[in-house]
């Protein structure tokens, strides 16, 4: 099978270890990876702020760039969550204003083949053992837009349950957001900040060295909210351990 | 709606306080939590809450539909049933009936039941206004209104008082309004009780006229319905000779069986009770039993505006079950005043804006005072899509568009403001759909890494003020692809 990987911006600029171990890991599983060098943004910030007209173009765009592949896989629940619960929305907006479904038709081909990497694993794969090794001690958060927005569930944790020598302890208050939202952690810094640091306390309260999560934007706040608090934990992003391997550990 | 909260500041300022108020965070997180986990038991009792939501739901975008139709349906059969029916466009007019009414009786006191209408178009203050005494007879609502205070939680309006706070408020207020408190009151929530039980009682076997809201009326009947705890609320509605009902004109459902939904989805959605100590239902007036004249005015106030809105009028199908505030960790840390309404929490901060308009600083403050977190969307029972209104309002405030204020089609203006963050996602959208620009940007980024500040100057400041901002990678993710895997730019 030959997907099509869509890092997202994020990602691409800021994570560029979580590209490389998806594409690591969906290569052990046997997968054809590739990185389409045209892709850019989802346009999520755009849509979320309310600048559902500026996000268009970059919609249009990814149907381009991703309308080719048998299926397209992105490590980053919210992206997904764009692309699966909010481009056909936007479709609708824009027969609604009067502009015609081909906004619609363009994305058909794109909105039921974009799978996060969790679901990709467990859904289309078919797996959830996928020969990790990852020896330490870890909580999970689930991500808002991933848990209900695409209702990833307990997919991520029986991916996790399934890596030897990983010890998976269970996050007090898990489903409560952790405060990033996008331009909200600049629009209600305070509230944000606020509800990242109970984040960290509670993922502190478990003893994990490493607070997990399928969303580098989340664990861009958190890990910025604990290298804040001098927190003895670390943000990793799930495509990290779940390729780590005994004989190519990740750190 | 009501001019009491106009002027706040925007919702962002106006929530710092009670960020920093490490008390009022303590209690607003144990009461939040504590409901909410009671809430998710009450619920997962149910084996077909998924179908009663659906139903809850459906019944209420169906009499949106065809409101027109349902409301003169309403008002022929309260007619028919002894009662008189009054339309409200907007606060003042509902005000001003209802002051009539109770000047026609002669009377210069009311007992309230709980009512968010009422609070809504500031009734109390504009009865006051025309030497007309309204006693709150909730006790919450008794507690915010002894306290000169507003309501801070739509179910618990006192949510954010402790006990030793309702004490000094009952010892030195209650006298002032009637019978005074008993010497000595201390904290304990039983005397707290009893001293509000005795001074309400007064007031019940005095009044002559009652002053209610409705959670639902129903059209084919005409029959008025009011859910409670404390059975203040039916004192009011059976004692006195004259009752008033202030309701919303989406409060209406068609007919009586659809009460067999909400009467099982909002106890459980508010309160976590299987079904509410008290239903009482009322239709027009009956001899020897209840009040002697019974009417009903019907409020607009920008409902029928909100109505017009594809998007927003969801909002209309809320039964005020509060679940969304009590799931939202954003209220939760924010409190009920910062969002300048008496409807706070998610469902206030897509219905304010609409009631109200997007005009003022704080209204066009609230549909940012969310992560999107979707927790209130999970929880609503009957499953409005609040994210969505949310966002749907951000693009109302940010680009403007067609809306309908005060039943007219209107072009809105974008809100002041907003020139600089529009100007960054032009440009951002420009760079994205430009992916030669995005990575230009990204080896103009990697390449002075070393530059980098973890703390930022201007609007960043806001995020690294609390926050180290990530090293900015050797490099990007697509030069290392190209390297290791060939790629070539501009290749799909």
């Amino acid at each position: 099978m030959r997907v099509g990987l869509f890092l997202t911006c994020v990602n691409d600029t800021l994570y560029p270890d979580t590209g490389r171990a998806v594409v690591k890991l969906l290569t052990r599983l046997g997968v054809e990876v590739d990185f389409p060098m045209t892709q850019t943004c989802c346009g999520q910030a755009h849509y979320n702020t309310g600048y559902r007209h500026q996000a268009e173009p970059l919609a249009w765009h990814f149907s381009d760039v991703f309308g080719a592949y048998e299926a397209i896989v992105t490590p980053s629940g919210s992206c997904g969550a764009m692309v699966r619960e909010l481009y056909p929305r936007m479709g609708e907006r824009a027969a609604a204003e009067g502009r015609g479904d081909a906004l619609t038709r363009a994305l058909a081909p794109v909105v039921p083949k974009t799978f996060e990497l969790t679901e990709f694993l467990v859904d289309v794969l078919g797996v959830t053992d996928v020969g990790a090794c990852y020896p330490h001690k870890v909580t999970y958060h689930p991500t808002c837009h991933g848990l209900r927005g695409l209702g990833l569930a307990d997919r991520p944790r029986r991916l996790l349950q399934a890596v030897r020598g990983l010890e998976l302890v269970e996050l007090p208050g898990a489903e409560e957001c952790c405060g990033f939202g996008g331009t909200f952690a600049l629009k209600n810094a305070e509230l944000s900040a606020a509800m990242g640091a109970d984040k960290v306390r509670s993922a502190e309260s478990t003893g994990a060295d490493v607070l997990c999560a399928a969303d580098n934007s989340c664990l861009m706040h958190l890990g910025g909210t604990m290298s804040r608090l001098q927190s003895d934990m670390r943000p990793v992003h799930i495509a990290e351990i779940l390729a780590s391997a005994e004989e190519d550990p990740a750190v | 709606m009501s001019g009491t909260f106009v002027g706040m500041p925007a919702f962002p300022e106006a929530a710092s306080r009670a960020v920093r108020d490490a008390t009022l965070r303590g209690n607003l997180r144990h009461a939040t939590h504590t409901i909410r986990a009671k809430r998710a038991q009450a619920v997962a009792e149910l084996s077909d809450w998924a179908a009663l939501r659906t139903a809850g739901m459906r019944i209420k975008e169906h009499t949106l539909r065809h409101l027109d139709r349902y409301l003169v349906q309403l008002e022929e059969s309260v007619t028919a049933a002894g009662g008189t029916v009054h339309w409200a466009l907007d606060a003042e007019e509902a005000n001003r009936i209802v002051t009539r009414l109770v000047q026609e009786t002669g009377e210069s006191e009311v007992v309230k039941v709980k009512s968010m209408a009422t609070q809504e178009i500031g009734l109390n203050e504009a009865l006051a206004a025309e030497g007309i005494r309204a006693y709150e007879t909730d006790l919450a609502e008794l507690i915010v209104q002894l306290g000169k205070d507003r309501p801070s939680h739509i179910l618990v309006p006192a949510i954010h008082r402790n006990r030793g706070e309702i004490r000094d408020i009952f010892r030195t207020e209650m006298g002032r309004w009637g019978r005074p408190a008993p010497e000595g009151l201390t904290d304990a929530p039983a005397e707290l009780a009893e001293a509000a039980r005795r001074h309400l009682r007064e007031k019940f076997l005095r009044a002559k006229v009652g002053i209610s809201g409705a959670n639902f009326m129903v059209a084919e009947t005409g029959t008025l319905v009011v859910v409670e705890s404390e059975g203040n609320g039916r004192m009011c509605l059976t004692l006195p000779q004259t009752l008033i009902s202030v309701v919303g004109i989406e409060k209406v459902v068609p007919a009586w069986r659809d009460l067999e939904v909400f009467l099982q989805t909002l106890p459980r959605s508010a309160t976590a009770e299987r079904m509410n100590p008290y239903t009482s239902m009322w239709t027009g007036t009956t001899d020897g039993d209840g009040p002697r004249t019974f009417h009903l005015v019907l409020l607009d106030n920008g409902r029928t505006d909100t109505l017009a809105d594809r998007v927003g009028r969801q909002a209309l199908r809320c039964i005020r079950c509060s679940a969304c505030l009590n799931v939202c960790p954003v209220y939760e840390r924010a409190g009920g005043h910062a969002y300048g309404s008496v409807y706070p929490g998610p469902i206030g901060a897509i219905l304010s804006p609409q009631l109200r308009g997007t005009a003022s600083a704080i209204d066009a403050s609230l549909p940012y005072a969310s992560s999107l977190c979707g927790a209130c969307y999970d929880v609503c029972p009957v499953a409005i899509d609040i994210p969505e209104v949310l966002v749907h309002l951000r693009e109302r405030v940010v680009e403007g568009g067609p809306a309908v204020r005060e039943g007219n089609r209107v072009v809105l203006k974008p809100a002041k403001g907003h020139a600089a963050e529009r100007a960054a996602m032009r440009a951002a959208r420009w760079a994205f759909t430009r992916p030669g620009a995005l990575r230009a940007g990204q080896r103009l980024a990697s390449g002075t890494r070393r530059l980098h500040p973890r703390t930022l100057p201007g609007p960043g400041r806001a995020w690294s003020g609390t926050r180290d901002l990530p090293a900015v990678p050797v490099e990007p993710f697509r030069d290392w692809w190209q390297r290791t895997h060939g790629g070539k730019e501009g290749t799909g």
